[in-house]
Formats: structure tokens, C-alpha cells, sequence
């Protein structure tokens, strides 16, 4: 009987039958388990309860929503929070990094002190801390009547008001669509082999075209989506005890993407800090003897090799960054995660939301590192052209 | 007759000059004025409001000290610091917590002594560090008296589901990375599979899973604490990661080393605990350090489940009414708590980093 075991190949079945067998247990058994509990307290399991009205109104959405809408609409709306939450983060986390990577890469030493002590005090202090401190320090700003002003934006306890315009809101996502398709399309023309034969005097032109078109587009859908009777332009402005028009940005979210971009900022700033380390100083001696100015060595050369060497890191910092939207629950902005915990408690459907939260944040996680690892294929440094 | 004192030509370890560092263009000597300048202003403010203006204690224990005055409120934190660090641990009792945490921070620092860089003497100082700190905590023995693990709070609560994680997640790191290469399909694949998923996940949504589903999917004997369960899930997403750190120091290693292993005849764990986890482990340090680091700080996360950790000891310390003004320095305080154990922690990863590549050259 023990003979088996003398093999290599029945050792290895064996091992591998009895891995398989305890997961299939302890699944199985979890399973059974879960079952049992939800039908000993009665309640039901199932997806019905998405169709059913929350009662519920929510602070922050950028797509209709009220007490009379359903479950399924609700996650959605935590969604599109946390995705534009997560992009606009991440755009603005960038521009912090790469001003502070430029401030401790700079010859100036004063420059290099200064990105080093905003490094090391952000860093080293949980961003859920920080997130709280900036909703504490904009809750306790003055009321609307003597808010904070200036360049047509007003700062006050009920959040930041910004210029708008008066349009609808399907004909403002137009809008950025169209931009969106543009710069899609431009990323494609760039980088696709397909039009690498176009000639290079040709190549800027088309690059307008798709830029104007893409503009154009997006101000036609803007034109025929405004409201009527009132003034494109929206401009906030003290009215009696409130402030009117104009776009009102919440406290919440103000203070997790301010969270988001200085945190963020700090750990992405020695990310790109790192790649203009490995830019070759034989490269910009090339450049700046090829009669370069100071700013094209910088956008032409040291940026652009920067970039491509640490886009594998920023992508993950990215997915980590996109992860940090949950802390939204901590200042109470209705993210994805913040969404499902409510509805947990109302509808009591434990098992089946928590499904819909981690399928959400495993598809948008892989797409995220999926999209950005065509890109970094796509524009990786080929050959030899890191070495100094 | 030459001088011995010669200075050589070009010494890389003396620093230049602070003229050529600040000064050494037009350019250069605004952007430095400037800066410094920025820096200075900041400065100032920061200190008038932070020491000469500031009121440091209340001597009848309310916040009317604080009543009109530009700076800062230290006062709030000398009479609620107990509430910040010991949460609503008994007051009598609080000498324990203490000490405690006194264990586990002696604890880390031996740990950074390079006698201690074996894997038993490694795992029984934290074992019996981690020992001290439960008995010390829990009571029950030796006539201290027992105190359930809901009563925990403050920063001691934060040090003991940091330490319980790591003393959990280091371990499953190890194992998670060795399944992960190992070279029956099935079990490296579904090991991949688990990491990546667990990977990709936020930390908070594996918390609250552990906190609110764990209970419905186990059976009655096994559902134990909402705390243990939470270190548990947190324990697992450190060794998510963790693993990862090690299957990379493992991969960076030459394949002669595994090759000259197995040549001489070692059986499977010989070859792994004798050569390839020493040498992994010292190319994975560095990253290992950075996941320790970032733990510490994801800690944090736990106050949205509900747990009374320092943040949310902070918030109960100024929350109360009377300090409600008060809340920017307690907020100060716990970041300044943070950031000394965090910031000790990265500087002595970065010593640690340079001593290793002393040893590359």
C-alpha cells in the first residue's frame, strides 16, 4: 500500500488531490455554514433586494438619486463617487509628485531641503489622519457669510464653490467624453506602429485635428446642452445667509482628494525622484551639447526617460492610490466602499454585497494595471537607451 | 621636501563648500533666499504658535486656560494624554499598559541588533515579547486583574494589533511565497491566485470581511473575538504583500545556489531554510522594512470598524464639548506619535540599506 509513495509522480498526485480536498472543505464547509446561519436568522439571500427603494438620501452623487431609488442605483452612484474621486486623486497626486521630485532633484540645495522635509513629514503620517485634519480644518471654516474669496471661488464650512456652467448634466458628460475619445485617440496615434510611417511634418497637423475636433465636439454638446433662459456662465456669489450658483465641491470630498494629492504626492514624488536618478548624465550632456535649451532637455529628454523608467512603479502606486478612496467612509463622502457598508446595515444583505464590493474593486483594480501595462509596453525603452 | 598633508585632488566624502552649494549662481542665490526665506516665515509662525504663545497646562483641569489666547492648547493634551494612549484601559490598571508597550518597543529594538538575525532567536524574542505584552494586558495571572481585549484602546490597542499581525503574517508570508514556487502546479497557481485577489483588495474591505462575514460563514467554536478576526485579516494582507517581497528576493537569487544545494544532496528544506531563505531574505529586506513601515500606519484603518485605536482616542479626547476647540493639537499629537515610530522605522531601513550595499562593492 505505502509503495505508491515511492513514486515521484504518485507523491506529487497525492500532495496536490489532498491540497485540492482541503480547499474544496474549508469552501465548501464555509459555504454550508453561511447558509445555515443566514436561514437560522431568518433572513433571505439572493440578488431581488437591489430593485427595492433604499429610503435613504445620500450627501455626495454626481448622477440622480433620491430616497425613492433602488439599491443597484445606489452602488452605482458609490462607484462613479470613488471613480472620479480615484482619477481626479491621481491626476492631482501626480502634479504634487513630480513638483516635489523636481524640487529634490534641483542643484539648488534649498530646493532639495525643502522637498525632503515635505517627504518626510507626509509620509510618515497615515494618510486616514491626514484625511480627517482636512475635514476637521474645512468643517471649521467660517459660514458661508464671511466665507473665504478670491479669483471667483469662495472657501467656506459648506464646502468650496467653484465657477460653473449652466448646463444639464448628460451634455457636461458629453463633454468630457469627447475629450476623453481625444486623448485616447492621440495616445493610439502615438504609439500604434500603424501610423509610425506617417511623415513627421503631417504628424503634428493630424495631432491638432484630433485635438480641435475633440474640442470642437465637446463645445457643440456644452452649447446645445445649456439650460435656457439663464447665462452660460454660472459665478458663485453671496446671496443673504448662502452662497448661489456656481458649482458647490463638498467639504468631504475636498478633504480626501486634498488627502490624496499630498500623501499621494509624497510617496509618487520619490518614485519620480528615483527615475531621474537612473536618466543617464550622458544623455542630457548629449542633449545640452546639442544646443538644448534648460526646458527642452528637461520636457524632450530627462522627463520623458524619467517616466518610462518607473511607469511598472507608478502603475502600482496607482492601484494603491485608487485603493486609498475607501478611507471616504472615515469623513463620510459616499464612495464605493462607504455605499456598501450602508446598505450592509439597511438591507442586511452581508454576503451578497460584500461579493459586489470585491468583484468591483478586482475589476477595476485589474483593468487599472491591465490598460497601464499595454501602455508601459507599449512606450518602454527598447534596447540599451537607460545606460548612461 | 613635500608636505604629507597634501589635500587630494578630488575627495567625494567632503562636502562642498556652503557658498558653492547655496550660492554658486545669480540664480541660484534667489531661489535659495527665497526658499529660505518661505522656510523662515513658516518657521516662526509655526514656533510662536507652537511654543512662546501656547498654553501648556490647566490647573484645574478645564479648557478656560485656553480661552483667548493665539497659540497653541498643549493644555488639552497634558490632562487627556491618558485617554489618547491608554483608551479606557482602568486608570489603576494603567501602569500595565505601559509597560506593555515599554516590552514591545524593547522588543523592536533588539530585534535591530544584528545578533539577534537568526530565525529562532528572532522568533522567540518577539514570541516572548508578544507573551509579556498579552500577559501584561489580559491579566487573569499572577494576581493582576483580567481585562478583556474590548476594554483595550489608545495607541496600546494600535501596538497590539500591529505586533499580533506581524507576529501572525511573517510566518504566512514565508509559507504563502514557498507555496507560490512551488513546483506542483495546483498549489502555486491557487497560492497566486489567493495573493493577487488579496492584493488587489483594500486593506479596509478585507478588515470589515473579517469583522462582519467571517462570523456568518464559521461555525460557532471558530468565530472567537471581532479583534483576533480582524488581526487575522490584517495578518493576511501583510503577508499578501510580504510574500511577494520574498518570492522577488528568492527570484533575484543566482539558480547555482538552489543547483549547488540539491548537488549536495540536501532534501527539500535544507535547501530552503539553509540557503535560500538567508540570502532571500537579505535581498528582501529592504522592501520588507518599507512593509512594515506602511503597516504601522494602516493600522489606522481599524477605527472604521469601530475599534477605539489612537485616532480614535484623539477624536474622543478633544470630542467632548469642552476641548472641541482644541482638536488641531490633539490631532498634532497623534500624527507626532506616529510619526516618531514611523519615521524611526524608515530611517532605520534607509542604515540598513546602505550597509548592505557595503557588502556589494
Amino acid at each position: 500500500m505505502l509503495s505508491i509513495f515511492a513514486s515521484r509522480k504518485a507523491r506529487r498526485f497525492v500532495a496536490q488531490a489532498a491540497f485540492l480536498a482541503v480547499i474544496v472543505l474549508v469552501i465548501g464547509g464555509a459555504v454550508y455554514q453561511a447558509r445555515q446561519n443566514i436561514a437560522a436568522q431568518g433572513m433571505t439571500s439572493g440578488f431581488e433586494f437591489l430593485t427595492r427603494a433604499t429610503g435613504f438620501d445620500i450627501g455626495f452623487k454626481l448622477i440622480d438619486y433620491t430616497p425613492y431609488s433602488s439599491y443597484g442605483r445606489l452602488i452605482v452612484v458609490g462607484l462613479l463617487n470613488t471613480l472620479f474621486l480615484g482619477i481626479l486623486g491621481i491626476i492631482l497626486a501626480n502634479v504634487v509628485g513630480l513638483i516635489i521630485a523636481i524640487l529634490r532633484t534641483a542643484r539648488n540645495e534649498t530646493l532639495n531641503i525643502l522637498g525632503t522635509v515635505y517627504i518626510e513629514i507626509f509620509r510618515n503620517i497615515p494618510m486616514i489622519l491626514q484625511a480627517v485634519f482636512w475635514y476637521a480644518l474645512l468643517t471649521q471654516l467660517p459660514p458661508p457669510k464671511q466665507a473665504l474669496q478670491g479669483f471667483g471661488l469662495f472657501l467656506s464650512s459648506r464646502g468650496l464653490y467653484l465657477p460653473g456652467l449652466n448646463v444639464t448634466g448628460g451634455s457636461a458628460a458629453v463633454f468630457f467624453l469627447c475629450l476623453f475619445v481625444a486623448l485616447i485617440a492621440l495616445t493610439i496615434f502615438a504609439t500604434s506602429r500603424r501610423f509610425s510611417r506617417v511623415p513627421a511634418a503631417r504628424r503634428g497637423l493630424i495631432r491638432w485635428a484630433i485635438a480641435a475636433i475633440g474640442c470642437g465636439l465637446g463645445a457643440v454638446a456644452l452649447y446645445l446642452g445649456r439650460i435656457p433662459d439663464t447665462s452660460l456662465l454660472s459665478l458663485p456669489e453671496l446671496r443673504g445667509f448662502n452662497i448661489r450658483d456656481g458649482i458647490r465641491v463638498s467639504p468631504e470630498f475636498v478633504a480626501l482628494l486634498v488627502a490624496m494629492a499630498i500623501y499621494g504626492g509624497a510617496y509618487i514624488a520619490e518614485i519620480i525622484r528615483a527615475g531621474f536618478l537612473s536618466v543617464g548624465k550622458g544623455q542630457v550632456e548629449a542633449a545640452q551639447s546639442l544646443g538644448l535649451t534648460p526646458w527642452q532637455v528637461f520636457s524632450r529628454v530627462r522627463l520623458p526617460l524619467a517616466f518610462r523608467a518607473v511607469l511598472p512603479t507608478l502603475i502600482n502606486q496607482y492601484v494603491w492610490l485608487f485603493k486609498a478612496t475607501t478611507l471616504g467612509i472615515a469623513v463620510g463622502y459616499t464612495d464605493f466602499f462607504a455605499v456598501i457598508s450602508v446598505s450592509i446595515n439597511q438591507a442586511g444583505q452581508t454576503l451578497e454585497l460584500i461579493g459586489i464590493l470585491m468583484l468591483g474593486f478586482l475589476v477595476i483594480n485589474n483593468s487599472i494595471a491591465f490598460v497601464l501595462n499595454r501602455v508601459n509596453k507599449a512606450i518602454a525603452l527598447k534596447g540599451n537607451q537607460l545606460r548612461s | 621636501m613635500t608636505s604629507l598633508s597634501t589635500p587630494l585632488p578630488f575627495d567625494p566624502s567632503r562636502k562642498p563648500s556652503l557658498r558653492k552649494r547655496f550660492f554658486s549662481r545669480p540664480m541660484d542665490t534667489v531661489i535659495s533666499l527665497i526658499g529660505l526665506s518661505i522656510a523662515a516665515w513658516v518657521l516662526w509662525h509655526l514656533l510662536t504658535w507652537a511654543v512662546l504663545n501656547a498654553v501648556w497646562t490647566s490647573p484645574d483641569g478645564t479648557s478656560d486656560v485656553c480661552r483667548d489666547i493665539k497659540g497653541a492648547c498643549w493644555a488639552v493634551i497634558n490632562t487627556r494624554w491618558r485617554l489618547i494612549l491608554f483608551g479606557l484601559f482602568p486608570y489603576e490598571e494603567q501602569w500595565r499598559s505601559t509597560l506593555a508597550c515599554l516590552a514591545i518597543v524593547i522588543v523592536a529594538i533588539l530585534s535591530c541588533v544584528p545578533k539577534f538575525w537568526t530565525a529562532p532567536r528572532l522568533g522567540l524574542l518577539w514570541i516572548a515579547g508578544f507573551a509579556t505584552f498579552y500577559t501584561l494586558m489580559a491579566g487573569g495571572v499572577f494576581g493582576l486583574k483580567a481585562t478583556a481585549p474590548s476594554d483595550w484602546g489608545g495607541l496600546t490597542l494600535t501596538v497590539f494589533i500591529y505586533a499580533a499581525g506581524m507576529l501572525i503574517g511573517m510566518p504566512t508570508a514565508i509559507a504563502l511565497a514557498l507555496m507560490r514556487r512551488s513546483d506542483l502546479p495546483l498549489i502555486a497557481k491557487t497560492t497566486g491566485l489567493f495573493i493577487d485577489t488579496i492584493r488587489s483588495l483594500p486593506l479596509i474591505t478585507i478588515l470589515f470581511t473579517a469583522a462582519l462575514v467571517f462570523p456568518l460563514a464559521l461555525p460557532q467554536m471558530l468565530i472567537g473575538d471581532k479583534i483576533w478576526r480582524v488581526i487575522i485579516g490584517f495578518a493576511l494582507f501583510f503577508a499578501a504583500y510580504e510574500a511577494e517581497n520574498i518570492r522577488s528576493g528568492i527570484q533575484a537569487l543566482p539558480a547555482g545556489q538552489e543547483e549547488a544545494a540539491r548537488a549536495l544532496g540536501l532534501t527539500y528544506w535544507q535547501r530552503t531554510t539553509r540557503v535560500i531563505l538567508p540570502q532571500a531574505f537579505r535581498n528582501a529586506l529592504p522592501p520588507t522594512i518599507n512593509q512594515f513601515v506602511i503597516s504601522f500606519k494602516e493600522t489606522s484603518l481599524i477605527v472604521i470598524i469601530g475599534f477605539f485605536e489612537v485616532m480614535a482616542s484623539g477624536k474622543a479626547a478633544y470630542g467632548s464639548g469642552d476641548w472641541a476647540f482644541a482638536w488641531v493639537e490633539v490631532y498634532v499629537f497623534v500624527a507626532m506619535i506616529y510619526f516618531v515610530f514611523v519615521f524611526s522605522l524608515s530611517r532605520y531601513g534607509a542604515y540598513l540599506e546602505r550597509r548592505l550595499r557595503v557588502g556589494k562593492h
